[in-house]
């Protein structure tokens, strides 16, 4: 009886990843636990053990192979003296092969195109280089369309992972004052890699792994920006943070004012926010609204990596602390990011993502990539929709959306967050009251379900914004 | 001499305990010592009784904590430490604020809400600040100043300046958990930092037996390997001593330790407390056996000072805070405009 070895998964969110060797060769006995080959994502590197006594009949996919989809086949175990006949082997899926483009798989992830950023591969290996061909966009990426890029600036790939942590070395290297501090930073290379690499090139000083103590190291760190340090403060995720908001909101925000203008709090608390991939209720949180109400607070959620860089980078070098909402499902995804020496985008400007005169979409973080595939789906029926990207959520660019919607009169606010009192709320109590005027429907909003986020596969996409709900949205607004 | 230096004269006692013998777990002031401990508490004494009576005009709003009872502990404190050394605490702190040299009159402006307040009224008796003087508030939040005093201790091992943080709390606020999760990371990391356990037996009106399982405060940092003393916090020159002892092991960089005072407020813990949970008599017992101007005052006077040096140096006090009463009464309100300043820089 023989058994296949399937392509693992390495965190919820993984969809494929490089078998990097294999420790085993063909013909080779096996016990159960026995290691066989190493997997590699962006993330991280996994042993493979054999899940049975036998002989590793035959090798699947070849050690080095890119982008191989999780639950392909790999190998195939046998029991001793049994023989293998070339049926009996299940054939090698063609996303093992190393050229292959890494689009999600869309039975898991329907609401992000082909056409929305790339997966990246092999991004782990090699830090500092730009991503290999094998992760070469087959589209060309959403636009990017930064008035702050010189139009001769060479755009490079790289995934967001890389764009925050280039943004982080970038100013460390610049400010002896900028250190990181937070979970499993340094020796693990960040939970989520992001931090990959830091601690060879700065230090244990300067990269500071902490206890599991958030209320403690967001004290912590706010206490030594007070001093004058500037600490990049990062969250596991942010749904962690809700031990430390007492020192995020309190502390950090509030004292500048408390104290007439003396005490200035520069940090950056930074780390994903919002839904990932099956990991249910107290895992899945967007907390944009909560911090963006806050006075004190500057509040960032980028969509893509080359303004994560740049505003990872301005939000460093804030005065002010600022939240730096990030997205753990678009870490692997790459973008175009201008290879500039100092690329900094400023903190409150919003970016039209994408021109458009029938309807207005304003959103933020993967919001802004739903509202770009439904803005793709829209233009085949003749509705050019103008996707507004927040970028900052506050100081929010009110005047952006109010300039967009003069020209649409139609307005529609996607968020992951729930729908009272959100970023949706605030955009459309914005809009009624700047550009009443101009509309010619009720702003809607597509915010996630008011419910807590639900396990199950099938209830966590329903309880999510999806590209249709933003289709079906714009086109209410139009009445049609 | 401007009025502000002759305030901050009166008041800074950095490094006043300078050359102090310790003998028998205190210093042992010279004259000149005892007279600069004096002068400190004394300031701190009239100015939180004018404090009070301000607070009865309505001139003063919202939440007072007053520290009459409680002067020895930062005093002593203040008398070892040096002025590049951190100070932060919780919301009883208009103390600490004038044992760190910061003006009498600028701090009550900050009472009274007055633009020449430190914080230009905004911030009231519990949020103050003072850069200039290393004064970190001031905060409003139970426990909050033990993980940002660690904060301030990281800067200084990072800056490797030789310099320390004082972080004062409450008994009250040792039972919070961010407490523990400050003394973790200062141990692990070997920071320079003294936490200071002012025990006055009441948790606003929890008494410690009522509250605590541990009432030894100075053991809250055994699990942590921090070493503890715990002190008679009415004795000015007790304080002084341990703060000497806190402050050298900082500085030769082994790391935290933690320092129990144990004091009395003989106010309420703000102004408007029932004073139900306590008696009058044993407030009153602690006043007359252990009060820590007193204390100083007698040694003073059997060390042979006369009743007119004393005397002179009273009305100098009351005249500080007459005058610092009188510049929050008269100070303008904030400019209306100042409602939107310092949001963010």
């Amino acid at each position: 009886m023989t058994v296949n070895v399937l392509m693992p998964a390495l965190s919820p969110t993984m969809e494929q990843g490089k078998l990097a060797k294999w420790l085993k060769n063909e013909g080779d006995k096996v016990k159960a636990g026995d290691v066989i080959a190493e997997i590699e994502t962006d993330k991280a590197t996994m042993e493979v053990e054999a899940v049975d006594e036998g002989v590793l009949a035959r090798i699947l996919v070849p050690g080095g192979a890119e982008n191989v989809a999780v639950n392909t086949p790999i190998a195939v175990i046998a029991e001793e003296g049994e023989e293998i006949g070339p049926a009996e082997a299940p054939p090698s899926t063609p996303a093992a092969a190393p050229t292959e483009n890494a689009a999600p798989a869309p039975a898991k992830a329907p609401d992000i195109p082909a056409s929305a950023p790339q997966e990246a591969a092999a991004a782990a290996a090699v830090p500092a280089a730009p991503a290999a061909t094998a992760a070469e966009p087959a589209a060309p990426s959403p636009a990017v369309a930064v008035p702050e890029i010189p139009a001769d600036t060479t755009l490079l790939p790289m995934t967001m992972r890389e764009a925050l942590r280039d943004a982080m070395a970038e100013e460390m290297r610049r400010d002896q004052n900028v250190f990181v501090i937070g979970e499993e930073v340094a020796e693990y290379q960040g939970a989520y890699k992001v931090t990959q690499g830091l601690l060879q090139e700065f230090g244990p000083r300067r990269v500071v792994d902490t206890p599991i103590t958030e209320y403690g190291f967001a004290g912590l760190a706010v206490g030594a920006a007070f001093a004058g340090l500037r600490p990049i403060c990062e969250f596991m995720t942010f749904n962690f943070a809700m031990q430390a908001i007492d020192h995020i909101v309190n502390s950090a925000a509030k004292t500048l004012y408390m104290s007439g203008g003396q005490i200035n709090c520069p940090i950056v608390f930074r780390g994903p926010n919002g839904a990932a991939a099956r990991v249910a209720a107290q895992h899945s949180q967007d907390y944009a609204a909560w911090f963006s109400q806050v006075p004190g607070l500057k509040v960032v959620a980028p969509s893509n990596a080359s303004d994560a860089k740049g505003l990872l980078k301005s939000a460093i070098r804030d005065p002010n602390p600022v939240v730096f909402l990030e997205n753990e499902i678009l870490y692997g995804k790459q973008w175009d990011t201008p290879m500039l020496e100092d690329f900094l985008i400023p903190i409150g400007k919003a970016r039209i993502a994408r021109p458009g005169t029938d309807v207005t979409l304003v959103s933020f973080s993967i919001g802004v990539i739903h509202c770009l595939s439904a803005a793709e789906a829209l233009a085949k029926e003749g509705i050019e929709a103008e996707v507004v990207d927040l970028r900052t959520l506050r100081p929010m660019d009110v005047p952006a959306i109010i300039e967009s919607v003069r020209k649409t009169g139609r307005c529609v606010a996607v968020e992951e967050g729930w729908p009272q009192c959100g970023i949706g709320a605030e955009i459309a109590a914005r809009v009624q009251e700047e550009a009443f005027d101009y509309l010619d429907a009720p702003v809607l909003r597509v915010t996630g379900k008011d419910v807590p986020m639900p396990y199950a596969a099938n209830l966590e996409k329903l309880a999510l914004p999806s590209v249709a709900d933003v289709i079906a949205a714009a086109k209410a607004v139009l009445y049609r | 001499m401007p009025a502000a230096d002759r305030h901050a004269k009166i008041a800074d006692v950095a490094s006043a305990a300078e050359g102090a013998q310790a003998e028998g777990g205190i210093l042992a002031f010279t004259r000149e010592q005892e007279l600069s401990a004096y002068r400190a508490m004394l300031l701190i004494r009239r100015f939180e009784e004018k404090a009070g009576q301000m607070y009865g005009m309505g001139l003063i709003g919202g939440f007072c904590h007053l520290y009459i009872g409680q002067e020895a502990v930062v005093v002593g404190a203040r008398m070892s430490a040096k002025s590049t050394d951190q100070f932060i605490t919780g919301y009883r702190d208009h103390g600490h604020m004038l044992a760190c040299g910061m003006e009498p009159r600028r701090v009550m402006a900050e009472l009274t809400g007055r633009r020449g307040g430190y914080s230009k009224g905004k911030g009231g008796s519990m949020h103050m600040f003072s850069r200039e003087k290393n004064f970190y508030g001031g905060h409003g939040i139970v426990g909050a100043p033990a993980p940002l005093g660690v904060g301030l201790a990281f800067a200084d091992l990072y800056r490797g300046d030789g310099s320390v943080s004082l972080t004062f709390f409450g008994d009250g606020a040792a039972n919070q958990g961010q407490v523990y999760e400050s003394f973790n990371m200062a141990e692990l990391w070997k920071l320079p930092i003294v936490f200071i356990v002012e025990n006055n037996r009441y948790a606003m009106g929890t008494s410690v037996e009522r509250s605590s399982a541990q009432a030894n405060f100075s053991m809250r940092g055994t699990a942590f390997n921090i070493p503890g003393r715990q002190i008679d916090g009415m004795d000015v020159r007790a304080v002084a001593a341990a703060a000497r002892e806190a402050l050298d092991w900082c500085r030769a960089g082994k790391g935290p330790f933690l320092i129990e005072a144990q004091t009395y407020r003989y106010r309420g813990h703000s102004m408007s407390d029932p004073a139900k949970y306590r008696s009058k008599e044993e407030v009153q017992r602690v006043r007359e056996e252990h009060d820590p101007i007193e204390q100083v005052r007698a040694r003073l006077l059997a060390g042979g000072i006369g009743e007119d040096e004393l005397k002179q140096i009273d009305a100098a006090v009351r005249r500080i805070v007459s005058e610092a009463a009188d510049f929050a009464t008269n100070d303008p309100e904030p400019d209306p405009s100042e409602l939107w300043t310092d949001v963010v820089l």
